[in-house]
């Protein structure tokens, strides 16, 4: 074997790993920076055991080629040699050896045949996509699938399955159960929702096309395009997902008609840049103003790995918190009020993802619930707007969206304030810098529960926290009946 | 053969080598039962001397979850941000003791202090300021109340307060405040009146 210097190639070996990876990163981030940022750039996706990761794809003589040594990489540890038009990788014990210009090659000692020539740039060795399916099992020793118009390659048994079951409920609901927790970002256009999974190596159930026979969500969808999976859900209503079981499962159902008036209804203000994904994006309801009802969001505070306060040595405040929201779901609904829970699981989620949450679906009030050890009864809180842009027209800032709903929110407040006074529960009204307070487009405020005495552990009392969460749909309940708006 | 008296001197020389050897043994385990192996947390800041002055510090007092003012003499440096940065570890001395009303974590610390014109004050905190902090709305809101108040009343001409931690932004105190944005200097005290007003 002729070393790098008296070849005039490229040699990385083990010891300048490193390097190595610089050099593909380098070689990606300069693809990208090319290529631009442009929506229409094509990628592959490839799922495995090791990592789910994304490449560029280059197009040469009308077709689509990508870099062998990126391909493996994250996979194992792999090495390339460039001599002349000659290129060799070594990739765990396997060898395989091409041409420029050629179709035929040799892996593990023996021929094989590209469907196209294998090109050779920068000394990168590029192969073309159409020999995916058959190129990489020889240099894996495993099983490969390949999904060619998709551009998807799952290496060993990596696949994310999922089923979708329309319970007949009202309104309907499609509850879609996945193998393992998925992330995808998710639109929405009047009766249509659009789930985007680029880093899930998920795979079509029986049929491509699910058809469930109900007006409200008609069907489903999947279809795999430029690297990512895609599943288009329809109906003849605006719709609306929310997470449980740890991501694992999706609910969609029909978003409620509004408690606003749509037409005087600022622009929400959009998530910052840096918030990916945001998991729901219900569209606007036009439901007539005639027809507007009460719509209300109660989101438990904290989650998944974010505990909250710890309320004593075993209790946090994130289970407390989701006792609580339940309980007031419950005793809202109970009241003729529709309710979304942010989260009804131990789900960890954002700020800004509650708040975007939360602001699409245009609530009348959003309920943050909090819990503490401190000081006893309940503190009820509004948004303390931070210092920042001022809002322009019809286009909120982020940070301060809540301050042209401070008039209701504390409208919201008196009421709620006063139902727990009439339950002989100490109440304290403050205003706090808590957010996403100060990003919900709607009326919102913050319920602190603490314990009725000094003794901590009365928190996740259920009887204390139903006597709670009815004392608040209580005042969630007047505010209704006081604004007129019908159940 | 080797004198005898140089024998008896290197005899006397390494018994002496082998008790000194001894007594640092000891002194050496007893420095070590003296002090315990828990790190001094306190802040490392040299002491400012020099002419005292009377202060007014914005207390946090979590069991009525109010602002208390407390008059203090304390040593104050002539440059403003210096001002700014004693005013704040005086402040943060007194939640660092034993009894104290709001109780900040063992190593809870200003780091530093910039005044940035035209009226924005940046307060910088180490990690242990944050992650050793009680979460909960109130705790966290009378914490930052508190350092932004005791600022305002001190040195004038401040309308905007940035926390950070370990000179870096963070997006709650410890769950709940927002550090993620740039506090109203008015809009905190009205936060700090309507503390005093609805304490329960």
């Amino acid at each position: 074997m002729s070393s790098p210097e008296s070849s005039g190639g490229l040699l990385l070996s083990r010891p300048r790993r490193f390097a190595r990876l610089i050099l593909v990163g380098a070689a990606i981030v300069f693809t990208l920076l090319l290529s631009g940022s442009s929506a229409d750039q094509k990628r592959i996706s490839i799922y495995s055991t090791a990592a789910n990761y994304s490449l560029p794809v280059t197009e040469r003589d009308g077709r689509d080629y990508v870099g062998l040594v990126e391909i493996l990489d994250p996979v194992g540890p792999v090495s390339a040699k460039t001599d002349g038009q000659h290129w060799k990788l070594h990739y765990k014990n396997v060898d395989g050896e091409f041409t420029a210009g050629r179709t035929g090659a040799k892996i593990r000692g023996k021929d094989f045949d590209l469907s196209a020539n294998f090109l050779l740039e920068n000394r990168r060795g590029l192969v073309p996509l159409t020999s995916l399916s058959t190129l990489m099992p020889r240099f894996l020793g495993g099983p490969v699938t390949f999904h060619e118009n998709g551009r998807r390659l799952f290496v060993g048994s990596v696949a994310t399955q999922f089923s979708a079951e329309l319970t007949k409920t009202t309104p309907p609901r499609l509850v879609m159960n996945f193998s393992s927790p998925v992330n995808p970002t998710i639109s929405t256009e009047p009766g249509k929702l659009h789930m985007v999974f680029v880093r899930e190596p998920l795979v079509p159930p029986g049929s491509q096309t699910l058809n469930f026979g109900d007006k409200t969500i008609s069907s489903a969808i999947y279809q795999e395009n430029n690297g990512a999976a895609e599943v288009m859900v329809t109906g003849s209503a605006s719709l609306m997902a929310s997470f449980s079981n740890d991501r694992r499962t999706i609910t969609i159902t029909a978003a409620p008609p509004t408690a606003q008036n749509q037409t005087q209804m600022p622009t929400p203000p959009i998530a910052p840049a840096n918030v990916a994904p945001i998991p729901v994006i219900p569209s606007i309801p036009t439901t007539p103003a005639s027809a507007r009802r009460f719509f209300a969001v109660v989101d438990a505070s904290h989650g998944g790995d974010e505990r909250g306060a710890a309320l004593t040595d075993k209790l946090a405040e994130k289970d407390v918190t989701l006792a609580i929201a339940r309980y007031l779901r419950q005793e809202l609904e109970s009241r003729g009020i529709s309710v979304l829970m942010l989260r009804d699981s131990d789900t960890y989620l954002g700020l800004d993802q509650r708040a975007a949450l939360a602001n699409n679906v245009h609530p009348t009030i959003f309920i943050s619930v909090h819990a503490s050890s401190q000081g006893s009864g309940v503190r009820l809180y509004t948004a303390l707007i931070p210092s920042g842009d001022e809002n322009r027209g019809s286009f909120l800032a982020w940070d301060t969206a809540q301050s042209s709903f401070l008039t209701a929110s504390q409208g919201a407040l008196g009421s709620v304030a006063s139902e727990l006074q009439k339950k002989l529960v100490p109440v304290r009204t403050l205003v706090a810098p808590l957010r996403p307070l100060n990003n919900i487009t709607a009326a919102a405020l913050a319920v602190e529960v603490a314990p009725p005495g000094s003794d901590t552990i009365k928190l996740r009392l259920p009887d204390y926290q139903q006597f709670i969460a009815s004392a608040v749909a209580n005042g969630v309940a007047a505010l209704r009946d006081r604004l007129g708006i019908q159940r | 053969m080797i004198p005898r008296h140089l024998i008896i001197g290197m005899s006397a020389m390494l018994i002496v080598v082998l008790l000194m050897g001894i007594y640092v043994w000891r002194m050496r385990a007893r420095v070590v039962e003296l002090h315990p192996s828990s790190a001094d947390t306190r802040a490392v800041a040299p002491p400012v001397t020099g002419r005292t002055e009377q202060v007014t510090l914005l207390v946090a007092y979590e069991d009525s979850g109010i602002l208390r003012p407390q008059s203090a003499r304390i040593p104050l440096p002539a440059g403003r941000q210096q001002r700014a940065e004693e005013l704040l570890r005086a402040l943060v001395d007194i939640y660092l003791g034993e009894s104290a009303p709001h109780r900040l974590a063992r190593g809870a610390e200003v780091r530093n202090v910039y005044l940035v014109n035209p009226g924005l004050a940046v307060i910088d905190t180490d990690s242990a300021f944050a992650d050793g902090h009680r979460s909960g709305i109130l705790e966290e809101e009378l914490t930052v109340a508190s350092l932004v108040e005791t600022l305002s009343a001190n040195i004038p001409g401040i309308t905007r307060v940035k926390i950070l931690v370990d000179g870096k932004e963070r997006e709650t105190l410890a769950g709940h405040a927002d550090l993620s944005g740039f506090y109203d200097v008015s809009a905190v005290g009205k936060m700090a009146e309507q503390m005093q007003s609805a304490s329960q």
